[in-house]
């Protein structure tokens, strides 16, 4: 079956997760949060939330506590650098890979 | 209502029928008089649009082309220099399908610098994807922007109506204007596909894949190349539509015009003249007078050229003695670009193959840059082919003093 | 005026989906996540060729829930008076539109385009997102390129020409509506985005994008790199509106505490700037000490 059938006849996108692919495997380091040093996770209030303000991304919730989908996740690495409690840690990947198997 | 006005201001009130809603526009010559007339029609009230007075006529079709996109009938008009700087835009407007309606007074381009008739311009925008209609008289120049806007919007292509520049935009001949109750009758509003709006939203001409790949039901859409075919297979059908137009237009209006080309004397012509635009009526002079001297001189004016109504025209063509091209426009090192497209359709399309029945084809290059067409010059170049001599060397340049 | 956002104010609806082609860490991303809260949903994007056209997906995917309509490269702003033109012509009310486009497509092949539809006074939001260079075709120098810093086609000596200042020509245009601001400033951003809303005719917000693999730095530092290119004078957060110039937000806290971070912090965190020599970063701090010594006099209170 061609293409026809979608019925377009011009470049017509519609809007969609994950054009890119599943971006978290791009991910050479993962960000991991530390619950007991994240301040909101902490002091159970919203509050600070930085890493979910710069996330490129926007793949980290403004959650109590913050949490993060890996599935898109590219491991850039920002939130952990802005993180004013230093409370996410850059993993290496092949410690997960080894987990997981 | 009758009335005498130039070509320019026949293309204006054709807009002005059509009821455009956003006309953008740059100056040039000699296509200014008709946007001067549509900004004096828009700012005086007597039209209900938005015009919108550019610095660029890349940016003049860049406003059509958002304007389209966003659900309004759109329309611009250049000539010469301006067509070519729009030539990017022409291309992003027929690959994203938008029925935008360009008003072309044709004019020859630089270097050096012409303000004078040819048809260059817009005869080196054939691949554009536009479709190309070619009006002969002031009349006609009223009646094919209406028409324009019809196959447009019925194909989703963009339209250019060409007309001859001073010749035909600024010379002022009698001309019936459509009433509007009837151009509204003939022309439904527009109605686009999809028009950008944030309660659907969607992101348009994204960059496309070479292969087919799905979109997020998992249907399969297109590559870049389906979408080629598409709009390849939408200017085939175009010549239908163009077609239908001009049944309809003859009905609503009680008019007898003919879509693809006007025919002159052609019924018992051995020979035929094959012109786009004013020439082709300058022509018909040349036919009654060769016809006093026993020649059997047809006229056929091409109104549409692209799509090009191949087997329409050799059909036409095919059992004739000989056919003279007559261009205002060259591909430099070639012929002109209508005695090309001609000779291709009677080889492929209109014979099977290259039998005996294949007429020769002449072409004759004139009138470059405004240089005078004397009607002695057409008699004297005609006579001979007419009598079984050929051009020696194809193309053949008229008036040409070097 | 509307309050002023914080983290916990911004609106938490994501208008962009995960998992576009931005690469990691992508300065313009952040701009583009945050600036479309700023501007709502009932918004209509013009975007020419950049990363942008890249970020947004591929058919038949779009990676923003905006209606978007990308057009050709030098015709951004004219696009977005088309789409001004339409909407007043078909009676809608209410929608935004916004031109997004990169530092090329604005400081060169759209400079025309935008000056006519500001000259004009089209009632639009013109966003340039400045990363300093042709970063979608692989790192060639733009008009706003800075001087000194080694792209693709200038590999050996670095641009030895200036960074063009878009938002100085928009002002000349004595358009209503001229900030500057900078990824690494999302609330920043999103405060000067939400103001140029509200305020009727051609409005240019210029941002500073930091970019990871053109600027040669670690993607975990695209904020850092940013706030020191404000902290040491390199790129000034301002508004001029109604004529009036102002310097904003961090840029604002260094005229009080009258003192910038040396600019060779800047330059050093980036593999771009590395042909410099000490002469020309010392060329550099003269430069912005005399564009601050000229704001710590205008501003002397």
């Amino acid at each position: 079956m061609g293409s026809r059938e979608c019925g377009q006849i011009t470049s017509h996108s519609e809007p969609g997760p994950g054009d890119g692919g599943r971006t978290g495997s791009w991910r050479v380091l993962r960000p991991v949060i530390d619950l007991e040093a994240c301040i909101p996770s902490r002091r159970k209030v919203a509050a600070c939330f930085i890493c979910w303000l710069y996330c490129p991304d926007g793949v980290i919730t403004r959650t109590i506590p913050p949490s993060i989908d890996y599935e898109y996740c590219k491991g850039c690495g920002i939130c952990a650098e802005e993180c004013p409690t230093k409370a996410i840690t850059m993993v290496e990947e092949s410690k997960f890979a080894l987990e997981e198997k | 209502m009758s009335i005498i006005e130039s070509g320019n201001v026949a293309a204006a009130l054709g807009v002005k029928l059509c009821r455009a809603n956003v006309i953008a526009a740059y100056p040039i010559t000699p296509q200014t008089p008709l946007t001067e007339k549509l900004s004096e029609l828009v700012e005086s009230g007597e039209m209900n649009a938005e015009y919108i007075p550019v610095e660029s006529e890349h940016s003049a079709l860049g406003v059509c082309i958002a304007a389209s996109s966003t659900g309004a009938r759109a329309f611009t008009a250049t000539s010469a220099n301006g067509l070519l700087y729009m030539h990017e835009q022409l291309h992003w407007a027929a690959g994203a399908r938008l029925p935008i309606v360009m008003c072309v007074a044709n004019r020859g381009v630089g270097a050096p610098w012409t303000v004078w008739n040819d048809q260059q311009d817009s005869l080196s925008q054939r691949d554009t994807g536009w479709i190309q209609l070619y009006a002969a008289d002031h009349q006609e120049i009223i009646n094919t922007v209406i028409k324009a806007y019809y196959v447009a919007e019925q194909t989703s292509i963009p339209v250019m109506v060409c007309y001859d520049g001073y010749i035909l935009s600024h010379t002022h001949m009698p001309f019936e204007v459509p009433d509007q109750e009837k151009v509204d009758a003939f022309l439904p509003p527009f109605r686009p596909n999809y028009a950008l709006d944030p309660s659907m939203p969607a992101n348009l001409n994204t960059v496309t894949l070479p292969e087919p790949r799905n979109n997020i039901r998992g249907e399969l859409a297109h590559g870049y190349m389906e979408l080629r075919y598409l709009l390849h297979e939408g200017m085939i059908r175009a010549i239908e539509v163009v077609g239908e137009a001009e049944q309809r237009f003859n009905e609503i209006f009680s008019v007898s015009g003919t879509a693809y080309m006007d025919m002159y004397k052609c019924d018992d012509a051995t020979y035929i003249a094959v012109a786009m635009g004013s020439l082709s009526l300058h022509l018909r002079v040349v036919a009654d007078i060769l016809r006093d001297e026993g020649i059997k001189l047809g006229i056929i004016g091409i109104k549409l050229y692209r799509p090009f109504p191949c087997g329409i025209v050799a059909d036409a063509l095919k059992d004739r003695d000989g056919i003279i091209v007559m261009e205002k426009a060259i591909s430099y090192g070639y012929v002109g670009p209508l005695y090309s497209d001609i000779c291709s359709c009677l080889y492929t399309q209109g014979l099977d193959g290259p039998s005996p029945g294949f007429p020769y084809v002449h072409n004759y290059i004139l009138g470059l840059g405004g240089r005078t067409i004397r009607t002695i010059d057409l008699m004297d170049a005609i006579r001979p082919i007419c009598t079984g001599k050929r051009i020696k060397d194809q193309p053949g340049w008229i008036g040409l003093k070097i | 005026m509307p309050s002023k956002p914080t983290i916990l104010t911004l609106p938490e609806e994501e208008l962009v989906h995960p998992g576009n082609r931005a690469c990691s860490g992508c300065g313009l991303s952040i701009a583009y996540r945050i600036g479309l809260k700023a501007l709502g949903k009932d918004t209509i994007v013009v975007v020419p060729p950049s990363c942008l056209t890249v970020l947004q997906g591929l058919y038949p995917v779009a990676a923003t829930k905006m209606p978007s309509l990308n057009v050709t490269f030098a015709s951004t702003a004219a696009a977005a008076t088309g789409v001004l033109a339409a909407l007043r012509s078909l009676g809608k009310q209410g929608i935004t539109v916004a031109g997004w486009a990169g530092d090329g497509g604005t400081s060169d092949i759209g400079l025309q385009s935008l000056s006519g539809a500001a000259e004009r006074g089209e009632d639009f939001i013109y966003i340039c997102y400045d990363n300093e260079g042709y970063m979608n075709t692989g790192v060639q120098r733009s008009g706003t390129t800075p001087r000194g810093a080694l792209t693709t086609n200038t590999p050996v000596f670095g641009k030895t020409q200036d960074k063009k200042n878009v938002p100085a020509i928009m002002s000349a245009h004595e358009i209503p509506y001229v900030a500057t601001t900078c990824s690494a400033y999302p609330l920043d951003l999103y405060t000067k985005i939400e103001k140029a809303k509200a305020i009727r005719g051609t409005k240019y917000i210029h941002i500073l994008a930091p970019c990871p693999p053109g600027w040669g730095y670690d993607p975990k530092y695209t904020v850092k790199v940013g706030k020191l290119a404000v902290e040491t004078g390199m790129y000034d957060l301002y508004e001029i509106e109604n004529r009036e110039f102002r310097l904003t937000g961090a840029s604002r806290k260094l005229l009080e505490k009258r003192k910038l971070v040396p600019v060779s912090e800047y330059l050093k965190m980036q593999d771009r700037f590395r042909g410099m020599k000490d002469a020309d970063i010392e060329d550099v701090q003269r430069r912005i000490n005399k564009r601050w010594g000229a704001y710590f006099e205008m501003f002397k209170e």
